[in-house]
């Protein structure tokens, strides 16, 4: 769908900050999250985990559990269907294992129980017997031949002969001729880096309350990124049909790509099954980190030769990536996005998954972007230290730009990138003055965003007030930007306007929210539901005044007649329209259903101030500025916490988060104090640019915004880091131990 | 096990519940007496979802035993609004855009309150120390800060 041909549009209420509709609920603890509800007869449900990260399961004996009073119902991996389906089969196995527990924190056996004591203390109560198999956790380790194989049989077939089990994906993008390029270079560096697990960090645990009857009709109350996804993961586990299932999805507390699976609705449903009762589930600290997605681990390599005035020849990367037990597919958005933001001659990334005795990757805001971006940044800025360029320059001077032939495939349209950067440019932060065992650093971030399968239903009540029904849950004030959209287009104020988030039984299919998606391809459909809706309302008021439909135009919220030889009818607002709806044909809806393309790529670019303590290694933040191009910022105050939260996360992954493994294989800081994600005491205020660069897919220009600003800030703060300290650091987190011995050598 | 009788005063009314002895407050309020505004990140005091007050004090109610709360005086988020009218921070945190998913937003309510009460004009590295009990993983605490600021600045009539 194409941008409107309206260069000079006014918006009324796109670009203002009103008041979200949600919010009243949120400030004073109304609002119903995962955990909120209950029902009558209610169980609580609790679930068994392996301690081991790598083990055959001989046996599971449930009896003991049984027989403790107040229990309802046990169930292991035999009471879920094994779907046909390899990823709905991943999904499965992953909520309760069949023959092997794959990681520490691998699910085993779930019991359900009149009260969460009782729940708690019978699965202690299970008696399974493992057989311990060697292990590996590390990516490069988990590539050797001789590894321990997590899987088999589970290569995809370009995956080359000979090499380990656990390698699963095998991807290559790009174009050019390397060796000419690396030939027509005065500098080149080589460097390879590591960057640990880290999780998505969302404050809600994963929560569902669940009901299935022997009728095969279940109802689930869950936080979820997707209703439908995990419809379509319950019917497949369970074994039911998906009309059966019905889907609805509680306000949710934070997700980042974290709620885009499913780990504990199956078991609930399970156990509501055998029991006969409704089954709620919440999930601790402690197993949300064990269990649910952290991001990927990774091993790079990257190359890059430049000339002695900036100018890069040649670029080449190969990304070694573990999404954990399972096959990923991760990696190949790392190799597509490593060098989006460069108009490169000659280009080549290659992609490379290793399964690993780790948590199934779940996607992680910009999945895959973020390290790949942080490896070639940090090699791109020690090439601009080494040759004396500003670092500011050389982006511009390489910079991708409308028409350049990415190094993914795609030639791009328009993009901000080069109006980033000269934001960037001259912002006063960038020539701040810095003192002694300070350091500034800066990246660009790409992100693809994305479309995707979207249903919007309009509805003209008849009081003259406006109801959207969608089907993404908001996860960060989308019902806002929908309901602005609506009431932009219908000429309506937006508190005329309720977006509510339909069940899975209300709407038709919606992909889950993630891709930074929703402000633009619901945005879309909503936009061409009112417009829908328009053309219905032009219709009826064209049969009242007895005109041609195309003589009725729509203007300021009225039915107008288009000019003098229409007649001279008075304008009919909508509100006059819905009351007498009845009397001219009926309801007045519109809808609209679209697999939503055009959704424009993102640029972003992070300024990053720090200070190294010499003594301790400590890093302190001193002054952090993101720029982005946001296309049509539909709520501003929404696209900066967008801007400012991915920072932040950013700033997490790169200083403080990651999974840390034992020797023998467990997860050694699965809580909040030991898997520290940044305070508020560890920040500056995040100063934001927003550039509007509207988006030629969308009509009002809107792109989507929440997923580059994570992917920036690693290399941001790396080259700072580096700069501060006078030496290269190469692996993340750049913890203080880690950065001392930097320095110290 | 037996339940324990406990007498308390929540948001200005008197409550008695039943509870184990091994029942966290957090528990109580959210399962026994449908006050479900506290939230339990991770039930170790770490993230600061679960924060009220009780006699005046800041706590993390995963932390606090019901039967502890005998004869105390609790407020919790659902407390702070006067009927229909917005405490200045929840006002200011919807005016401002403080929040995002909303999950942090009751416990960081409840501490900023208590933060105001103390010191009603904290510099920002005050406020940025006293929220940071409180884990948002949402914002980068930044519209929090401000927002925090706002409405002490309304509050102290400046």
């Amino acid at each position: 769908m194409a941008f409107d041909a309206q260069p000079t549009r006014k918006f009324n209420v796109v670009g203002t900050r009103v008041t979200r509709p949600d919010g009243v609920d949120k400030v004073t603890g109304k609002a119903a999250y995962g955990a909120d509800i209950s029902a009558p007869g209610m169980l609580h449900g609790r679930i068994l985990r392996s301690p081991h990260a790598h083990a055959r399961i001989v046996s599971i004996d449930t009896s003991e559990a049984e027989k403790l009073a107040g229990v309802k119902a046990v169930v292991t991996g035999a009471d879920l269907a094994m779907p046909e389906d390899a990823d709905f089969a991943d999904v499965a196995i992953n909520c309760l294992a069949r023959d092997k527990a794959l990681y520490d924190g691998h699910a085993v056996a779930a019991v359900a129980a009149t009260s969460k004591a009782i729940a708690k203390q019978a699965i202690r109560l299970i008696k399974v017997e493992y057989d311990p198999l060697p292990h590996v956790t590390d990516v490069d380790a988990a590539m050797k031949p001789d590894a321990p194989v997590v899987q088999e049989g589970r290569a995809l077939e370009n995956v080359p002969a000979g090499m380990s089990q656990n390698v699963t994906t095998y991807c290559k993008f790009g174009h050019g001729d390397l060796d000419a390029g690396f030939a027509k270079a005065d500098k080149i560096i080589e460097r390879s880096f590591k960057t640990a697990a880290t999780h998505q960090g969302y404050i809600e645990p994963q929560a569902c309350m669940a009901s299935l009857g022997n009728d095969g009709r279940g109802e689930v109350w869950c936080c979820t990124q997707g209703q439908y996804m995990v419809r379509a993961n319950c019917a497949a586990a369970l074994g039911v049909e998906e009309s059966q299932l019905r889907i609805t999805a509680s306000e949710i507390g934070g997700g980042f790509g974290g709620k885009t699976s499913t780990f504990i609705e199956p078991v609930a449903l399970a156990l509501s099954r055998k029991s006969g009762k409704p089954v709620k589930i919440v999930m601790t600290r402690d197993e949300v980190l064990k269990a649910t997605g952290p991001t990927i681990s990774s091993s790079m390599d990257i190359k890059i030769g430049m000339t002695k005035d900036g100018r890069i020849t040649a670029a080449r990367g190969e990304l070694r990536y573990s999404g954990g037990a399972y096959p990923n597919f991760t990696v190949e958005m790392g190799a597509q996005a490593a060098f989006a933001a460069y108009d490169l001659e000659a280009v080549e990334t290659i992609g490379w998954n290793a399964m690993t005795n780790r948590p199934k990757e779940i996607p992680y805001r910009a999945p895959g972007a973020p390290t790949a971006i942080y490896a070639v940044e940090s090699v791109v800025d020690e090439l601009c230290q080494e040759l004396g360029l500003d670092p500011l320059d050389v982006r511009l001077m390489n910079a991708a730009d409308k028409g350049t032939l990415s190094s993914y495939g795609p030639t791009f349209n328009d993009i901000g990138l080069v109006a980033t950067l000269e934001a960037a440019k001259a912002h006063p932060h960038y020539t701040a003055p810095l003192s002694e065992n300070q350091g500034r650093g800066l990246s660009c971030g790409f992100w693809f965003n994305f479309g995707g399968n979207t249903c919007v239903s309009l509805n003209i009540n008849d009081d003259g007030t406006v109801g959207v029904v969608e089907g993404n849950p908001d996860i960060g004030g989308s019902r806002a930007s929908i309901s602005m959209m609506a009431a932009e287009e219908l000429g309506v104020p937006y508190d005329k306007v309720r977006t509510v988030i339909a069940d899975t039984s209300s709407l038709g299919f919606n992909d889950i929210t993630d891709g930074s998606r929703v402000t633009f391809a619901v945005g879309l459909a909503t936009i061409e539901a009112a417009r829908a809706a328009i053309k219905e309302m032009c219709r009826r008021v064209a049969k009242i005044w007895d005109i041609d439909e195309d003589a009725v135009i729509w203007e300021d919220g009225c039915a107008k007649p288009a000019g003098p030889n229409a007649g001279t009818h008075p304008p009919m607002t909508l509100a006059e329209i819905a009351a007498i709806a009845g009397n001219t044909g009926g309801p007045i809806a519109g809808h609209h259903e679209v697999n939503a393309d055009g959704a424009g790529v993102s640029f972003g670019v992070h300024l990053c101030d720090t200070e190294v303590d010499p003594e301790t290694g400590a890093v302190k933040i001193l002054r952090y500025t993101v720029f982005q191009d946001a296309g049509k910022a539909v709520h501003p105050d929404y696209v900066e916490g967008q801007m400012q939260g991915g920072a932040v996360q950013g700033i997490g992954w790169a200083l403080n988060e990651e999974y840390i493994y034992g020797e023998d294989g467990r997860l050694q800081n699965a809580a909040f104090l030991d898997y520290r994600i940044p305070v508020a005491s560890d920040l500056p205020p995040i100063e934001t640019v927003i550039l509007e660069i509207p988006n030629p897919g969308h009509p009002y220009g809107v792109r989507g915004v929440g997923e580059t600003p994570i992917v920036p800030p690693l290399a941001a703060i790396a080259n700072a880091v580096s700069r501060a300290a006078n030496v290269r650091l190469t692996e993340l987190p750049m913890s203080p131990p880690r950065v001392l011995k930097a320095i110290t050598g | 096990m037996k339940t324990i009788p406990v007498a308390t005063t929540i948001n200005g009314d008197e409550t008695e519940f039943l509870c184990h002895a091994d029942e966290s407050l957090l528990d109580v309020l959210r399962d026994r007496l449908g006050l479900t505004g506290a939230k339990e990140g991770c039930g170790t005091g770490d993230c600061g979802a679960c924060s009220v007050m009780m006699n005046g004090r800041l706590v993390c109610s995963c932390l606090v035993l019901g039967v502890e709360t005998e004869g105390a005086e609790i407020e919790t988020i659902e407390g702070m609004a006067k009927g229909d009218t917005l405490h200045p921070l929840q006002r200011v945190f919807l005016e401002e855009a403080a929040l995002q998913c909303g999950i942090c937003t009751p416990g960081i309510l409840v501490a900023a309150k208590a933060l105001l009460e103390k010191n009603p004009d904290p510099t920002d590295t005050e406020v940025r120390y006293w929220l940071a009990g409180n884990l948002c993983r949402c914002t980068g605490y930044d519209k929090i800060i401000k927002a925090v600021q706002t409405a002490a600045a309304e509050m102290r009539g400046a």
